[in-house]
């Protein structure tokens, strides 16, 4: 088992090494090169020149390269042009707001889509399973951004019963301690405070967690059926073991693996950034900072940010992997 | 390389051997022709063409169906800010923000709409498949390379991806497309490597070897044509996210910047402005992305299913 | 209302874990806090922004979210009266001009102290010019000092750029003279602009204000700009949380005037318009600015206030000449036959009944008529495409291209919607015989770079007066810069008629005269049509149903300090 794990790390780095070289290649791409999208385009010629002297840009490709790479390493992607902040402190200000939204939303997705995919497999050609699977393809095919004014209008606005925007509300004089809005109104006892920050979730994670839900729908459906014509299952039922038995140790089981492999899958997506979501609902994370990011072209919050996620992406498919590898043996062999 | 991502990869070699299932040359009914037979008789199928026919239909003759010019700004006198004036006669869908016909924009919409949804996956599937070929038909250390690379294009989430091209392309239509193209790739290069391996060892490829065809002629002749019925049923699947992608582009304000010209995510992106009092404005681009990804995901996935054994019965 | 006990956060933060258990088992003891508030409590606003504050020390400033909220940190010398554009006094009681219009002395009030308990007096005034005048470094870019440059011009270690200020002296506690090297139109009106605000030199000093670092464009401003920034205003500084865009002000109870009511505002940053608008409705914000025009009816029939402000700004099509370095602009431009066309070409009275609120009017020159020096005895374009089409012919310039430049993800006072604005003009123009090859850039900084570095052929801008003096608008505009031209925007407008004019007009001695330089000057420029004034349209607010005393000025002035809320 660690062998196998030692193996996916070292495969990794041959992945973060080619991306790190496509986001360099894509800054030194950027109208001007890096000098100008740091600087502006009013940078004077002298401007520039001490940029690139500071940054080694006049050095030889491969030395610019390295000393990208050496400062992307240390975690320093340089200072957002529109706050003069690091970048890295807005992105671990702007980071949980995401992970408490992806969590929320991933609930949703799981605890309906499970259960209905399930439903619509052991019933299969019934009205709930065209249901769901109609259902399915719908969820992957609204766009997220008209689904989330939708959702705003009715609920949030035209009846009221849930927030429409921001994190919480800004009247709520709550202490933060840890930026995870919920966790810090549950530390300090501030329940009205976990409370508004929870409800603040539901409608961006509903909208959120749309797609996700038809996909893990979709997925276990499947998954579950192929796992019905299995001859295992087949076996176990003609030695007359109880229907509940199989089900739990046989069916379920083996279809939840593809399910859990693509739930990981997209725990990492939406972790990279709700950008549509969270600009509808103004909710303070990192994919509404990526769109303020692309409005105001602050390429340093753009570079870090994609480089940070990117990253985070490749490393969930890893620990989703690894587990995977754990449930599964037949995984570490290949 | 990693499990979930593996497991993308795995869909898409999935279909990718089928491709190698295929006979040559006919030799009795060839399974392309039994697929076709099977479809016809799905339900699903039926839906999913004849919605994607009628959009293509419309697109196509546009200019005989649309009753106004979408660009006409006919009752723009009328509008004042807080009310526009509803449907009436000439305007059965009533008019936008700037006094011109709905339904016009909607008809003249669907080819803007589909050309980027078409030509972005064209050439995503181009590019794909030529990465593809080069994978399958040398292997070596040219399909480690190309591999490597299509594995770090899928490592990078497809929005960002392209949020950062549409960045440094700067704001133009031929951005928005090369933009959602540059997304397709990696699922292209794939499919073609894998079917291009699941037919190296294929009778007919080992009995053309024998004969002593150029392996690039083999390549041309009998592999790539063998490929396009996985790359088809990928094909319509990726149009379908095509057009929701170029409407999301369109929302963060990514788009082609002359937004008068009719297109689908502009006009949804531009109708929130009057959510709270015509909300229509909204819906019916909506309808017509959902509608149209809908038609195309339906076919996509009986074409799936249909060259698809397993579900043969 | 305070609720941040430092016990509990110390306690939250020493063990995560300890601290969730315990939370379990413990009931909140927040009730108990409550009770220890502020006796007179006025309450809480919470105002949308339309963005962040760029930083919080005004002499740095220039856009209207920083002066929004330094306004009410900050006391000027003179401000304007509540709802208008004219000059009523504030930190300076009265003040007397030399006959020579040179010296001014300002007259101050007593017993004025700063939020940091010094004291308000004439040394703190010198001291205010003096910090202004001896900006070095970066506080000399123009993307920090911008104003002091406006209005000034140069500073002390740049002898070749003219400047206006000579000197500060303070004759006593309470009176401070302020000498000019030449008579201006724009001063004392510009001391009203929050840049030139009292500030407390001991807070200054102490948190090191003029430390600017970064570059021009990335500018990273000081522990003052963004943490201290101490005022005499009816508000003082209370804390800034950037990662949710919210800034919060607390009353000075030590106030010199009349104190404010609330106990409390909160500046929320919500860039999207629509977003605002949900937010009010859903009751988690009070009011905010720069309401859609769309949605004025809407929002007052569902019981909210909306506050439109006087017109005091102009929105025009710029018209790109050519001939500045670096750039390639349509030469026929350079044909003031073309330019007329453009003007005849546009529909102005749709624009203004369709585009636009009820109140906005169409301009037929480049400032409101509510500037002294406005005529309306000047050349005037009215709709006519087949003129446009007619003068096109004759300039050989039918179907000529254009390189249409407008702003996307922005609203502004004078052009509610960029998109909107630009599809009919563009319209409008196509219809007359020009094509047009859209651009749309986001607003700052990638659109203000190309179209103020002449990028453009013809392009959507406008200004808001800052006062009341018409130098403010044309003279930003068409006043020659140290280059000999104007700005870059217009291409190489070098029009010497109009320079003269508008310098005499600046330096004329008394009102009366300056009034009719200026409209001899505007008579000049709409001849020339270096651009084509569109429209001068009413921004506004937006409130509850339960705020009062919010009075909309026409200079995007408001004062919250009369603010109440509730009952």
């Amino acid at each position: 088992m660690l062998r196998f794990i030692v193996r996916r790390l070292l495969q990794l780095i041959p992945i973060l090494l080619g991306l790190s070289v496509l986001l360099f290649a894509w800054l030194r791409a950027l109208p001007g090169g890096p000098a100008q999208a740091a600087l502006g385009e009013r940078a004077t010629p002298e401007d520039i020149a001490r940029y690139n002297d500071a940054f080694g840009l006049d050095q030889p490709i491969i030395v610019q390269y390295l000393k990208f790479l050496g400062r992307a390493l240390r975690l320093d992607f340089g200072t957002s042009s529109r706050t003069g902040r690091a970048v890295t402190t807005e992105f671990l200000e702007r980071f949980p707001g995401t992970v408490e939204l992806t969590v929320f939303a991933m609930i949703v997705a799981i605890g309906i889509g499970i259960p209905v995919g399930y439903l619509a497999a052991r019933r299969h050609g019934s009205w709930i399973d065209s249901t769901s699977v109609i259902g399915s393809l719908l969820g992957v095919a609204i766009p997220v951004f008209f689904l989330a004014y939708m959702l705003r209008l009715v609920f949030a606005v035209d009846l009221g019963w849930l927030p429409g925007s921001g994190r919480q509300d800004v009247r709520m004089d709550a202490t933060h301690v840890t930026n995870f809005y919920v966790l810090d109104g549950l530390l300090t006892r501030e329940w009205d405070a976990a409370w508004d920050a929870l409800v603040h979730l539901v409608l961006p994670g509903i909208a959120l967690g749309t797609i996700p839900l038809a996909i893990i729908v979709r997925i276990t459906r499947a998954s579950v059926l192929d796992v019905v014509n299995e001859d295992y299952v087949r076996t176990a039922n003609a030695k007359g073991l109880a229907n509940a038995t199989v089900r739990r140790r046989h069916i379920i089981r083996n279809a939840l693996l593809p399910v859990s492999t693509t739930i990981g899958l997209q725990t990492g997506l939406l972790l990279s950034g709700a950008v549509l979501t969270e600009t509808v609902f103004a909710f303070g994370g990192v994919g509404s900072a990526l769109r303020e990011a692309i409005s105001n072209r602050d390429y340093s919050i753009l570079q870090g940010f994609i480089l940070i996620l990117a990253v985070m992406y490749v490393l969930v498919n890893l620990l989703v992997d690894i587990s995977y590898g754990l449930l599964d043996p037949r995984v570490r062999v290949r | 390389m990693t499990a979930a991502l593996g497991h993308r990869r795995e869909k898409i070699d999935a279909l990718a051997a089928r491709a190698g299932q295929v006979p040559a040359d006919g030799g009795g009914v060839s399974l392309t022709k039994s697929a076709f037979r099977r479809l016809r008789r799905d339900p699903v199928a039926i839906i999913g063409a004849v919605i994607v026919v009628v959009f293509l239909l419309v697109a196509a003759f546009a200019p005989l169906l649309a009753p106004r010019d979408p660009l006409e700004q006919a009752l723009l006198s009328q509008v004042r800010q807080g009310s526009i004036p509803g449907a009436q006669d000439g305007f059965p869908l009533g008019v936008d923000q700037l006094g011109r016909d709905v339904l016009s924009r909607l008809i003249y919409g669907s080819r803007q709409s589909l050309m980027i949804g078409v030509i972005s996956t064209v050439l995503g599937a181009v590019v794909g498949m030529a990465l593809g070929v080069l994978a399958g038909a040398f292997g070596g250390w040219a399909d480690t390379l190309v591999m490597r690379f299509v594995d770090i294009l899928l490592s990078i989430p497809g929005l960002l991806m392209a949020i950062s091209i549409s960045v440094l392309l700067g704001q133009n239509q031929y951005a928005l497309m090369i933009a959602i193209a540059v997304t397709q790739v990696p699922v292209f290069a794939r499919l073609l490597r894998g079917s291009m391996l699941a037919q190296r060892d294929s009778d007919y490829a080992l009995a053309t070897k024998a004969l002593g065809v150029k392996r690039s002629r083999i390549v041309f002749t009998h592999v790539l044509p063998n490929s396009l019925s996985p790359v088809i049923v990928q094909g319509t699947l990726s149009l379908a996210t095509a057009i929701i992608e170029a409407a999301a582009l369109s929302f963060l304000g990514l788009g082609d910047p002359d937004i008068s010209r009719p297109e689908w995510g502009a006009m949804l992106a531009s109708a929130q402005a009057v959510l709270s009092f015509r909300p229509q404005l909204a819906i019916y681009p909506a309808l017509c992305i959902i509608v149209v990804a809908l038609g195309f995901t339906l076919l996509g996935e009986s074409l799936r299913e249909a060259l698809d054994p397993k579900f043969r019965r | 209302m305070r609720r941040r006990s430092p016990t509990r956060v110390l306690a939250a933060s020493a063990a995560a874990l300890t601290a969730l258990t315990m939370a379990a088992c413990a009931s909140s003891d927040r009730n108990a806090a409550d009770e220890g508030g502020s006796s007179a409590s006025g309450g809480t606003l919470v105002f949308g922004a339309a963005g962040d504050p760029a930083m919080l020390d005004p002499a740095f400033g220039s856009d209207g979210e920083t002066f929004r909220i330094s306004r009410q940190i900050f006391d000027g010398l003179l401000t304007t009266k509540p709802g208008s554009a004219d000059l009523a006094p504030s930190l300076a009681k009265s003040y007397d001009v030399s006959g020579d219009g040179l010296e001014y002395t300002f007259h101050l009030e007593d017993g004025v102290t700063f939020a940091d308990g010094t004291d308000f007096n004439a040394d703190a005034v010198c001291a205010n010019f003096e910090r202004w005048y001896n900006f070095t470094g970066l506080a000399q870019s123009p993307s920090a000092s911008t104003y002091w440059q406006d209005v000034f011009g140069g500073f002390k270690d740049t002898p070749n750029t003219p400047n206006i200020y000579k000197s500060c002296a303070a004759s006593d506690d309470a009176t401070a003279v302020v000498t000019l090297n030449q008579v201006t139109s724009k001063f004392p009106a510009a001391l009203t602009l929050p840049s030139f605000s009292m500030q407390s030199p001991t807070a200054m000093e102490k948190y090191d204000a003029d430390n600017l670092s970064g570059n021009d464009d990335a500018l990273t401003y000081p522990a003052y700009a963004l943490e201290h920034p101490t005022g005499t205003g009816p508000f003082t500084f209370d804390s800034w949380d950037r990662g949710n865009g919210e800034v919060t002000l607390v009353r000075n109870e030590d106030y010199w005037g009349d104190k404010a009511k609330l106990d409390k505002i909160i500046f929320r940053t919500i860039s999207d318009g629509n977003t605002r608008r949900q937010e009010l409705e859903a009751g988690s914000i009070d009011g905010y600015d720069l309401v859609a025009p769309a949605d004025y009816d809407s929002l007052d029939q569902a019981g909210f206030q909306v506050l439109p402000r006087d017109p005091f700004n102009i929105l025009y099509l710029g018209i790109n000449a050519g001939g500045v370095a670096g750039t390639s602009a349509n030469p026929a431009l350079q044909d003031v036959r073309v330019r007329q066309a453009l003007a005849y070409a546009i529909d102005r009275d749709t624009i203004v009944n369709s585009l636009l609120p009820a109140g906005a009017e169409k301009a037929i020159e480049f400032m409101p008529p509510s500037v002294d020096g406005w005529t309306d005895d000047v050349t005037t374009y009215d709709y006519d495409p087949a003129k446009a089409r007619q003068l096109l012919t004759e300039a050989g310039a039918l179907n000529m291209k254009l390189r249409f430049y407008y702003p996307t993800d922005v609203s502004r006072p004078y052009l509610p919607d960029p998109a909107a604005m630009f599809q009919v003009i563009s319209k409008n123009l196509t219809d007359a015989g020009f094509t047009i090859e859209a651009v749309s850039l986001p607003w700052s900084p990638d659109y203000l770079n190309a179209v103020q570095a002449g990028q453009a052929d013809i392009h959507l801008l406008g200004w808001t007066g800052d006062y009341n003096d018409a130098y403010n608008f044309i003279g930003t505009f068409f006043a020659a810069k140290a280059d000999g031209a104007a700005k870059a925007e217009f291409g190489a407008f070098r029009d010497q008629g109009i320079f003269d004019a508008l310098a005499k007009a600046d330096g004329a001695p008394d009102a009366e005269t300056r009034t009719v330089d200026y409209q001899e000057a505007n008579r000049l420029i709409m001849d020339y049509l270096p651009g084509v004034p569109i429209s001068h349209s009413p921004p506004a607010l937006v409130v509850a149903g339960d705020v009062d005393g919010l009075v909309p000025s026409p200079l995007t002035a408001e004062d919250f300090a009369p603010v109440t809320i509730g009952n």
